[in-house]
């Protein structure tokens, strides 16, 4: 019963998330249905088009009338670059589009103590809010007049500071005197006052605690800028990270993918060609296949560093089990499914057993066979990555893991955009090769 | 002794049910060398089975059968087999297919370019030799299946209803092909068709079965193929005695039919 007490706690609290990301979410759908709205209005002042689609009057429920809008996948993928720059403050973009920014430069604020005599002086904090990285030392001010003394203080940007600003009055703390006011506007402890340049609360001890406003942009450290994911794309990709460049990573990535599968598929294939042609096999493997196949290769990452360690063999032969039963799955599924009146049709031109087997299975197999390695493919890169995040000396799935240890989010986004690129163009590739080599697929 | 001897063939198997079907019974037909016969009867009446024991594909639970004096065991090449769609093999041009057979035997190019060139002017395939078959029509794939079966110079062809998915249409124009490739190839035919009128059309002799147990029911000989090899198939259609036969083979089916129907109820 704690156990469901702990879930629901748990789901409650995704649920606060969702609900607090509703405003953004349904701001998303309102920008989506805008652009729509402006690009059909633009679309009427463009020549009409007349092709057959364009002349259905039913459109609504005809899934053929259907097709993906090119304008709209251009201007999705734009805006999402558009956001990203807008809330990181990128460069890129005219400052116009930036969402408000940090508090950055000079500003002051001026605070009010008062004695137990029921006297009060004012003073004023000198500010400067700089950039993160820059030592800027805070500036020179003369103290005034008064009991109270004038202060200052250098702040980093996104960060906030405590300061006793009463600690060179004449006055402080253990003569009872105390901090009433900031900005004219009172103060106690724990209460705040909004000032020039953010915010000025009080701590349960007095003490003032200076925030300067942090404006709508993401800290770097969470979101870099676009143009700093992108530089630091190049450097890594010459200078490299953690002893090895950005191609290495990569290339050893694809190596072990690449390697893993085709070790999968010479053995997968034959495998499910046994099963696919033979009684016997297909009882002796069905038990083994049909229980590997569910098993995530991530759940097998363990068991094979164990036995074989976090070095290439180790690698390879993760890759090559998550290769290994999809291959043979589709290899068999490929040879069941040839019609048996081809067969038939070939044993009575002629053909004799191999002649069959060369013929008019392999070929019918093929369409099959490449399914599956499109689909194994998309498994060894998934696994490789996260087998590398676990444990490796080099590959895409390591760098990541290693930035983010030492809060290189920018180093992250470009490895994760990295790894999906290379992740669809090994897709794309492979759709490719099929229409290439296997034109008659779906055609039977 | 030449011909094709079908001799007291039977059939019959379990289910897994443990009951049996004896779908053949003592069927026995003597066909001559350059015969053609038309099979019809009811769904169920074991045309397709005795098709394919004749093909070598099954093997009967008694009785034999004897091509040319020695006895049928399995799938050669003397039988050759047209089926109703779907046995081409998409992966090979036209070309490709109808020279199959010849690329088995491992015949010379040359003289099986030949060949292939002769039988696709046959069929009138000559423009689509290099196209995939998949971009054919069904009449078209149908021409390619026949010049592939023939190719291969087989002493029967089996056809198990190959016009059977075409369209009204081009199912007349390729009942005419086949009554021109019966007369100028020679060849012994057995044809199993679903419609009383192509079975007409195209038997020189044609047996009725009737099932459980499948068996020969009634054999007629007619003479509209020879009639329709030189001649308009509508106006052989038109012959008094076509349409009286056809009226006969109907009813015959009907009564076969209703029986099936009767005892399934009674059952």
């Amino acid at each position: 019963m704690a156990l469901l007490g702990d879930l629901w706690g748990e789901f409650w609290a995704v649920l606060t998330t969702l609900f607090a990301a509703a405003p953004y979410i349904i701001g998303y759908i309102l920008i989506i249905l805008l652009m729509m709205v402006i690009w059909n209005g633009v679309k009427r002042l463009l020549t009409p088009k007349h092709d057959y689609s364009s002349l259905k009057t039913v459109t609504f429920g005809d899934e053929s009338a259907v097709t993906s809008n090119t304008v709209a996948s251009v201007v999705s993928i734009v805006l999402i670059f558009v956001l990203w720059g807008a809330f990181t403050g990128s460069k890129l973009l005219p400052g116009f589009m930036h969402a408000p920014g940090p508090f950055q430069g000079e500003g002051s604020f001026e605070y009010t103590i008062t004695t137990p005599a029921g006297d009060s002086d004012t003073a004023t904090v000198s500010v400067v809010v700089h950039p993160t990285g820059e030592d800027v030392a805070a500036p020179e001010v003369a103290p005034g007049d008064g009991i109270a003394k004038n202060d200052a203080i250098a702040i980093p940007v996104y960060r906030s500071e405590l300061l006793r600003v009463d600690s060179n009055d004449e006055m402080g703390r253990d003569e009872e005197t105390f901090i009433t006011a900031v900005d004219g506007q009172a103060i106690a402890p724990g209460g705040s006052v909004d000032v020039s340049f953010g915010r000025v609360a009080m701590s349960d001890k007095g003490t003032l605690n200076i925030i300067p406003a942090t404006g709508m942009q993401m800290e770097p450290i969470w979101l870099p800028s676009p143009e700093a994911v992108w530089s630091r794309l190049g450097d890594i990709a010459t200078v490299g990270y953690r002893n090895s460049t950005l191609a290495e990573h990569l290339g050893y990535s694809l190596f072990r993918v690449i390697v893993g599968f085709l070790l999968g598929a010479l053995v997968g294939i034959p495998l499910g060609y046994a099963m696919g042609l033979s009684n016997w096999f297909r009882g002796w493997f069905d038990p083994i296949v049909e229980f590997m196949r569910p098993v995530p290769p991530l759940a097998l990452i363990p068991l094979v560093i164990i036995w074989a360690g976090i070095g290439e063999v180790g690698k390879i032969i993760l890759l090559f089990l998550a290769a290994l039963w999809i291959m043979a799955i589709a290899a068999r599924s490929g040879v069941s499914g040839v019609r048996i009146s081809k067969v038939h049709a070939a044993y009575s031109l002629g053909a004799s057993k191999w002649q069959i087997m060369r013929y008019v299975i392999i070929p019918n197999s093929l369409p099959e066979i490449f399914t599956g390695a499109r689909v194994a493919m998309g498994v060894c890169w998934g696994t490789v990555v996260a087998a590398e995040l676990v444990a490796a000396e080099k590959g895409a799935g390591m760098m990541i893991m290693v930035a983010s240890k030492f809060q290189s989010t920018d180093i992250v986004l470009m490895g994760i955009i990295l790894i999906g690129i290379i992740g669809f163009s090994i897709d794309m590739l492979m759709r490719q090769a099929e229409k290439w080599l296997v034109p008659w697929k779906g055609k039977g | 002794m030449s011909g094709l001897q079908i001799d007291k063939l039977s059939m019959r198997f379990d289910l897994p049910n443990g009951s049996s079907v004896q779908a053949l019974k003592d069927v026995s037909l003597d066909l001559k060398a350059g015969e053609l016969l038309s099979v019809l009867g009811p769904s169920g009446c074991g045309k397709t089975t005795l098709l394919n024991i004749v093909a070598g594909f099954l093997a009967p639970t008694a009785g034999t059968i004897t091509l040319n004096g020695h006895k049928v065991t399995g799938p050669a090449a003397e039988r050759g087999m047209v089926f109703q769609q779907g046995a081409l093999f998409e992966w090979m041009s036209v070309r490709e297919n109808v020279g199959f057979g010849p690329s088995m035997k491992g015949m010379p190019k040359a003289e099986k370019a030949k060949i292939v060139d002769h039988l696709l002017d046959v069929v009138g395939l000559q423009d689509f030799k290099e196209k995939a078959v998949y971009e054919l029509s069904g009449g078209m794939q149908q021409r390619v299946a026949l010049a592939r079966c023939l190719a291969n110079e087989p002493d029967v062809i089996l056809m198990d209803e190959p016009l059977g998915a075409l369209d009204a249409l081009t199912r007349e124009k390729m009942q005419g092909l086949v009554l021109k490739l019966w007369k100028e190839t020679g060849k012994t035919i057995i044809l199993i068709t679903h419609s009383v009128e192509e079975a007409l059309l195209l038997g020189e002799r044609l047996i009725v079965m009737a099932p459980r147990p499948g068996r020969i029911h009634t054999e007629y000989r007619l003479p509209f193929a020879e009639m329709g090899v030189g001649q308009d198939l509508r106006e052989v259609k038109k012959h008094p005695k076509f349409g009286e036969t056809r009226e006969e083979i109907l009813g015959m089916i009907w009564d076969m039919e209703e029986e099936i129907m009767g005892r399934t109820e009674d059952a």
